[in-house]
């Protein structure tokens, strides 16, 4: 007997909606002591799936054919109480955004004996709770207890959440994306951990996710779904590497393959450099301490004409900032920021305006990177008008950009939300190459997007740029996105430069501690996506 | 546009404020048509109760026709709050935008110049303004723009501070785009929302201060108005009921639709949250 079995299982969607059911006819077993990797892209349906096991759906989707079975017990024939009494115990849940699964009000270690007085082994609490913080691997498990959420990083707060999940031992554990809000690091450590417990315990794992890196990492077998339904599934080593059903070997080909290409070094003259730029925050004013934080400091790079710098680092290493102060989104404090020798910093805001043209960025949200009020031609086109180009002469420019990336040039007239994330991000593309620009710094252009989507806006810059012979500074987290487009890759740690160089000898010899780290926490690393 | 009517049209209560409203626009554009004449002059016996002597809302003590006087005061109502409104929003929103889009000083400088208004009791500042400039439509108008102002600078203000750190934003500042053109083309279409619903508000607290200021013979001398009204009626209200209750529910009525008309704008311009609310009802 399996510890779960969904058969047949088929949710509606509200009508009016893209497709008609959200899950449609889809079966899978979990036994004891597996992970099962549900992988899709977004609006698969696969958080569906999970709810639905969890009986977690709201009201707008009813299940309307299928079974779930949990140790033989039918679940949805189950009467609510006895449901609740399984949740929790039998079967716990992780979900995917660990800063806001928590109750803010209350402190963590009650949170955990909560879920323990719920099913009435509350009297032991003060035992068990500081257990299962250690079996999380969180240092000093009574102070965790004692302190309230915010006070924990994103990746302590997943533990917490994983040792609610595990405080009953529950046969079956549910993790939704568990690791997709937490830097790469930490992505890793909870990733171990989740199967070293699973290990330990012998629980079934029914796992989340849209990365196939991560499926590597940790599956057992593999079930991948498109649209609502599972198309192909079987054991991990046989679909990562031999993919039978065209969307999965579509989705494995689009996987950033991570390894570096070899390229000739770059000897053309600078075209920026940097140095010695520092900006720090200070928060705080007149009253208590002021909280002072170094954004950005010795931070030296410079960028050759035609060439792709990645800057990576994890969220909050200043990577980010670092590019807003090349233009000027951010004001640094000190330092030289030298474009063909002059120095940007101390510009006034007219005197930028003719850098305008020649420095360009694209953004990383497709979603708020475009003005929701105007239409796709006037965005392209605006940059040149506001230059002195005439506007008729900006709009027939902006229609052929279109067709440079790859869009029909009849969406003109349309307004931002009739587009998809990567459409969006193919217009924010454009409207930074309306002004012709010889240095693109592109801010994560592609981490809000799916991975085939990703694929594509990657092959798109990569066209450009050898087409245009644009010089671009690339800021990316995703390591396997840096090794594919960069010619050499900046690593960055608490606002400071650790390591740079040419991106294979980066990659093959890493020389700093935290490189070392950064490359050994890729999800997947000892999985080689198949030639497709 | 089709779109937001169809949004709009599904909050039934707004439907009715729009119709209230547009009748009572409606009567004060006919109403030298409906009542030929000074509203001033006499009409008929002075305390004559509604119905009786062809007067249809009766008379007050000194004869005047009261539906006369309701008709011809709904102009004034109508423009003093139109007019006030637009003054108040022009201060509001430039201050707001300066405030909000700038940040750091300016920030500052504007907000504690707002709340020195905000601490003092707008009506109170009212009836003072109006006292020193002597009542006049003009400045009856100017002082309920003065006091009605800093809300909008308040509200645009949030709106800009958000709104400044949207990526479409930084997107127009790393074209160049003029801070003008920035705060115009980019930041002001995207605040329209909230602006619009406030002030649909705004006309009807201007109707309700011009009404009080009237009341306690702010008003302008020369012009009937619906404060006046009541306030010509209040010692004789046991007597002659009609002269107070009938320019009353004017008020009531017209403060009312404008309120449905606020609400029913702000659930088309947001339609995620009236479904919401749709959904919690």
């Amino acid at each position: 007997m399996s510890l779960l079995r969904v058969e047949g299982l088929t949710v509606a969607l509200p009508s009016g909606g893209d497709r008609p059911h959200a899950v449609e006819d889809i079966s899978f077993s979990v036994e004891a002591g597996e992970i099962l990797c549900v992988v899709g892209e977004s609006g698969s349906g696969k958080s569906i799936t999970a709810n639905a096991v969890m009986r977690l759906l709201p009201k707008g989707l009813p299940v309307r054919a299928g079974a779930i079975s949990f140790e033989g017990t039918d679940l949805l024939a189950l009467a609510p109480e006895a449901m609740r009494r399984l949740r929790g115990q039998r079967m716990a849940m992780i979900f995917q955004e660990p800063m806001t699964a928590l109750n803010p009000l209350m402190r963590v270690g009650d949170q955990i004996a909560e879920v323990l007085r719920v099913h009435g082994s509350g009297a032991d609490a003060a035992r068990r709770v500081p257990e299962l913080l250690a079996a999380v691997n969180l240092p000093d498990p009574a102070a965790i207890a004692r302190s309230h959420p915010f006070r924990l990083s994103g990746g302590q707060r997943q533990r917490v959440m994983i040792a609610m999940a595990l405080a009953l031992e529950p046969a079956l554990l549910i993790a939704d994306e568990p690791t997709t809000a937490l830097d790469v690091t930490t992505q890793m450590q909870i990733l171990r951990l989740i199967r070293e417990i699973q290990s330990r315990r012998g629980m079934g794992v029914l796992f989340i996710t849209h990365d196939f890196g991560v499926v590597a990492e940790i599956a057992d077998r593999v079930a991948v779904m498109q649209h609502g339904r599972i198309v192909e599934q079987g054991l991990a080593a046989e679909v990562l590497n031999r993919p039978q059903h065209p969307y999965t070997r579509a989705l494995i080909a689009a996987v950033p393959h991570g390894a570096a290409p070899d390229r000739a070094d770059i000897t053309a003259a600078p075209v920026l450099e940097l140095r010695q730029v520092e900006k720090t925050y200070r928060r705080g004013g007149l009253f208590g301490a002021r909280a002072v934080v170094r954004a950005v400091h010795d931070a030296d790079f410079s960028l050759r004409r035609g060439e792709t710098l990645g800057l990576v680092g994890e969220s909050g290493s200043g990577k980010s900032t670092l590019a807003r102060c090349v233009v000027k989104l951010v004001e640094p404090e000190r330092g030289t920021i030298a474009y063909h020798g002059t120095d940007l910093r101390p510009l006034s805001r007219a005197a930028w305006k003719p850098y305008r043209r020649r420095i360009q960025m694209v953004f990383q949200d497709p979603y708020a990177s475009l003005n929701p009020r105007r239409t796709v031609g006037e965005t392209i086109a605006e940059g040149p008008v506001t230059h002195g180009v005439p506007r008729a002469k900006a709009l027939d420019r902006a229609r052929d950009l279109l067709r440079l990336v790859q869009l029909d040039p009849g969406a003109m007239d349309r307004y931002p939300h009739e587009f998809s994330g990567g459409q969006r991000q193919r217009i924010g593309i454009a409207r930074a190459l309306a002004m012709e620009p010889e240095l693109l710094i592109a801010d994560e252009p592609v981490s809000a997007l799916d991975v085939s989507v990703q694929a594509q806006v990657l092959d798109l810059l990569a066209d450009i740029r050898a087409r245009l012979g644009l010089t671009m500074l690339f800021i990316t987290h995703d390591l396997r996105v840096a090794a594919q487009i960069c010619d050499r890759v900046a690593v960055m740690q608490r606002g400071a430069i650790v390591e740079q160089g040419r991106t294979a000898e980066v990659f093959a010899a890493p020389q700093h501690p935290y490189t070392r780290q950064l490359l050994d926490s890729i999800p997947g690393r000892g999985w080689t996506p198949p030639a497709l | 546009m089709k779109d937001f009517w169809r949004r709009y049209r599904r909050n039934k209560g707004a439907v009715l404020g729009l119709v209230i409203l547009l009748l009572v626009m409606l009567m004060a554009a006919t109403a030298p048509l409906l009542f030929p004449g000074s509203p001033w002059d006499m009409a008929g016996a002075p305390f004559s109760p509604p119905g009786e002597m062809g007067m249809l809302l009766g008379t007050d003590s000194l004869g005047r026709d009261v539906a006369a006087g309701i008709a011809h005061g709904a102009r004034i109502s109508l423009l003093v709050g139109a007019v006030s409104t637009l003054a108040a929003l022009l201060v509001g929103v430039t201050l707001g935008a300066i405030a909000g889009y700038l940040g750091g000083i300016a920030d500052d400088v504007v907000m504690r110049f707002t709340e020195f208004f905000q601490t003092i009791p707008s009506f109170v500042l009212a009836i003072l303004l109006v006292a020193i400039f002597t009542p006049s439509i003009g400045s009856v108008v100017f002082a309920i723009a003065v006091v009605s102002w800093p809300p909008v600078a308040r509200v645009v203000r949030a709106e800009f501070l958000s709104l400044r750190g949207r990526e479409f934003v930084q997107a127009a500042e790393v074209l160049g785009k003029s801070r003008l053109a920035i705060v115009v083309t980019d930041i002001l279409p995207n605040a329209l929302s909230p602006i619009v619903v406030l002030s649909s508000l705004m006309v009807a607290s201007a109707i309700l201060l011009e009404s009080a200021l009237s009341f306690l013979g702010l008003g302008d001398p020369n012009l009937m108005t619906w404060g006046f009204l009541i306030g010509s009626g209040r010692s004789v209200i046991r007597l002659a009921w009609w002269m107070s209750v009938f320019p009353g529910v004017a008020i009531f009525l017209t403060v009312l639709a404008l309120n449905l008309v606020g609400e029913g704008l702000s659930d088309a311009l947001n339609p995620r949250l009236a479904r919401q609310r749709g959904a919690g009802a």
